[in-house]
């Protein structure tokens, strides 16, 4: 039963009680997400002078310093798009073999989820320390493994061959505990009278798990794809701690590039704005692509 | 084979995969730990050991006292209070005029909050930085700092993040399934409002809101990339920041203390974990699944 037909007072005292209430989170919205993402584009036509603190207008020339000049853009573009497309692939794909295998009723199994989760609730920066002591060629844990089987370690975040993949599995090592913990959620939200219908009509483990399982867990898929999607592009502070982007740029990606061209010595707003925008474009872009498929999928499952 | 020889070879499976995981997720922990507690000379040896020869403690005096972690800990805890708190605080009220105050387009700022959900903060971390700059809250001289200054620094770190789109949106997921009449009837009884949040709410939705203020505090206290930027004196820098300057200093020069800092930073965020682990995983599997 709703109070209604107090009107106008009621509306008006409601109105003050809500401004109250979400007010201060909006306000700080509009100051600090929406009235940036316009300041943004504006510094990306500028050459701005921090210590005067205004800009001078260049037109586009921030953008052709950015994408046509940069002889290391297409690199960084590239980069980019392996770690993001290597780390979410992985991510889903080990996340949901570890969902299965902990969905099952095993001992200990809550334990082993616990410990999986756990590296995602560590500082990255000190993820970062741990991993660089592992993969040390001369005296990391996986020199030493590798030297129990008889393989020289490679030179990990010294050679610009091998620095990309050390990055994604330390990223992957990470993150995946946090796509199983989903991924269980998921597969146990599916209900189980649809599996024996399913065993009724003589479907095999395969066919339950291709007909069932997946689309059962399409949504979850979903927010598990663009929350690792969005969130691979902001891997910074493990960049910055294992390689600050090299060796000879072969790690750095867009989110690390913004930083270098804003805030080392460089310092050039212009550039690093239109590194910025180019990153919300291409993170839009993708969600927009994934909304699309997704869409589709979850209608026709 | 038949169906129960089938399920135990599964069973064998399964825990061989198990075992696996608990190697994979755990021998880098482990190695962390050892690490820490190892002198220089045992670290730099072609042979190195799982086991150190010797405890060694030392470096965790060492990280606290000449690596001034004492600070970077005050700065930490400061930094994360002020800045989960403001996000809990928010995100409880947010979402309550979301659900229950049912005034005309409220509509238009729920699009807005989740349109702010998928603007990163490094997209707008450039005139933000320039916004912090204008606002005088960049403390830039060394030095002794006067009360004045820890505050602005902290302000500085803790300010353009203190708005928070996801903690609000799992809420108000929540408080969607409060029934109606449960809040209502704190009406019919006279209570305004914030007596109907404080009373009503947010005891009922204790452990959705447990979740999140678990996951701000997470994400204040391993924040790397702003505090990075806007903090340019020794004495205002948060741990995560500390922890990166002194693999500079030190390098290759003190592994143990470094990894001794590490497990420093990592403690805290560990045991609140153990103790409420059901918390983040609950909150977060919901938000997603529901979702």
């Amino acid at each position: 039963m709703k109070l209604r037909g107090k009107g106008f007072r009621r509306d008006w005292r409601d109105w003050l009680w809500f401004l109250l209430f979400a007010g201060p989170n909006l306000a700080l919205f509009v100051v600090f997400t929406y009235y940036p993402l316009a300041r943004n584009f504006v510094l990306t036509l500028q050459d701005y002078n921090p210590i005067l603190g205004e800009g001078t207008w260049v037109g586009l020339s921030n953008y052709v310093d950015v994408l046509q000049k940069d002889t290391q853009m297409a690199r960084i573009f590239q980069n980019t798009l392996v770690f993001t497309v290597a780390a979410v692939s992985l991510i889903l794909l080990l996340g949901l073999g570890c969902a299965l295998l902990l969905n099952q009723k095993l001992r200990f199994r809550n334990g082993v989820r616990s410990l999986l989760f756990s590296p995602a609730v560590l500082a990255g920066s000190a993820v970062g320390v741990i991993w660089l002591y592992i993969l040390d060629h001369r005296f990391g844990l996986i020199f030493q493994i590798l030297k129990l089987v008889g393989i020289t370690s490679p030179r990990w975040l010294l050679d610009p061959q091998w620095a990309m993949i050390a990055l994604i599995i330390v990223y992957v090592w990470k993150n995946v505990g946090y796509a199983t913990v989903i991924y269980i959620a998921g597969l146990q939200a599916i209900p189980a009278d649809l599996y024996e219908a399913a065993r009724v009509d003589g479907a095999g483990a395969m066919q339950r798990f291709r007909n069932i399982t997946l689309p059962g867990l399409s949504p979850v898929t979903f927010f598990l794809g663009v929350t690792s999607v969005l969130n691979s592009f902001q891997a910074f502070d493990m960049i910055n701690v294992l390689t600050r982007g090299g060796p000879v740029n072969s790690t750095n990606v867009l989110v690390y590039r913004l930083y270098e061209q804003g805030f080392t010595e460089i310092q050039n707003y212009g550039r690093a704005s239109v590194v910025a925008t180019i990153l919300f474009v291409i993170m839009f872009i993708v969600t927009l692509i994934q909304l699309r498929t997704l869409e589709r999928r979850v209608t026709y499952a | 084979m038949g169906i129960a020889a089938q399920r135990q070879l599964n069973q064998v499976f399964g825990y061989i995969g198990m075992a696996l995981l608990v190697l994979l997720i755990g021998l880098p922990l482990l190695w962390l730990v050892s690490g820490s507690m190892k002198t220089n000379a045992e670290y730099f040896t072609a042979d190195p050991t799982f086991i150190p020869n010797a405890i060694h403690f030392e470096n965790f005096a060492k990280a606290w006292v000449q690596g001034n972690f004492g600070y970077y800990y005050i700065n930490s805890i400061a930094t994360t209070l002020l800045g989960a708190g403001a996000e809990v605080i928010m995100a409880v009220t947010t979402a309550y005029a979301l659900v229950f105050l049912r005034v005309p387009g409220r509509n238009f700022f729920f699009v807005m909050l989740l349109v702010a959900l998928m603007v990163p903060e490094q997209v707008v971390i450039i005139p933000n930085f320039l916004t912090v700059a204008e606002m005088g809250l960049l403390v830039t001289q060394s030095g002794d700092l006067t009360a004045a200054e820890y505050l602005r620094g902290w302000l500085a770190v803790v300010l353009p993040g203190a708005s928070i789109a996801f903690g609000t949106f799992l809420l108000r997921q929540y408080f969607r399934t409060i029934p109606n009449d449960l809040v209502d009837a704190a009406k019919v009884d006279g209570a305004n409002h914030w007596t109907t949040l404080m009373n009503v709410v947010v005891p009922v939705a204790t452990p959705a809101i447990a979740t999140t203020a678990l996951l701000s505090f997470t994400a204040k206290w391993n924040e790397y990339l702003w505090p990075l930027i806007v903090t340019f004196v020794d004495q205002l820098r948060t741990l995560p920041i500390a922890l990166r300057r002194m693999l500079d200093a030190e390098g290759n020069a003190d592994w143990g203390v470094v990894m001794a800092a590490a497990i420093l930073i990592v403690l805290p965020v560990i045991f609140v974990f153990l103790y409420a682990q059901r918390y983040v995983v609950d909150g977060l599997a919901s938000g997603a699944v529901k979702g």
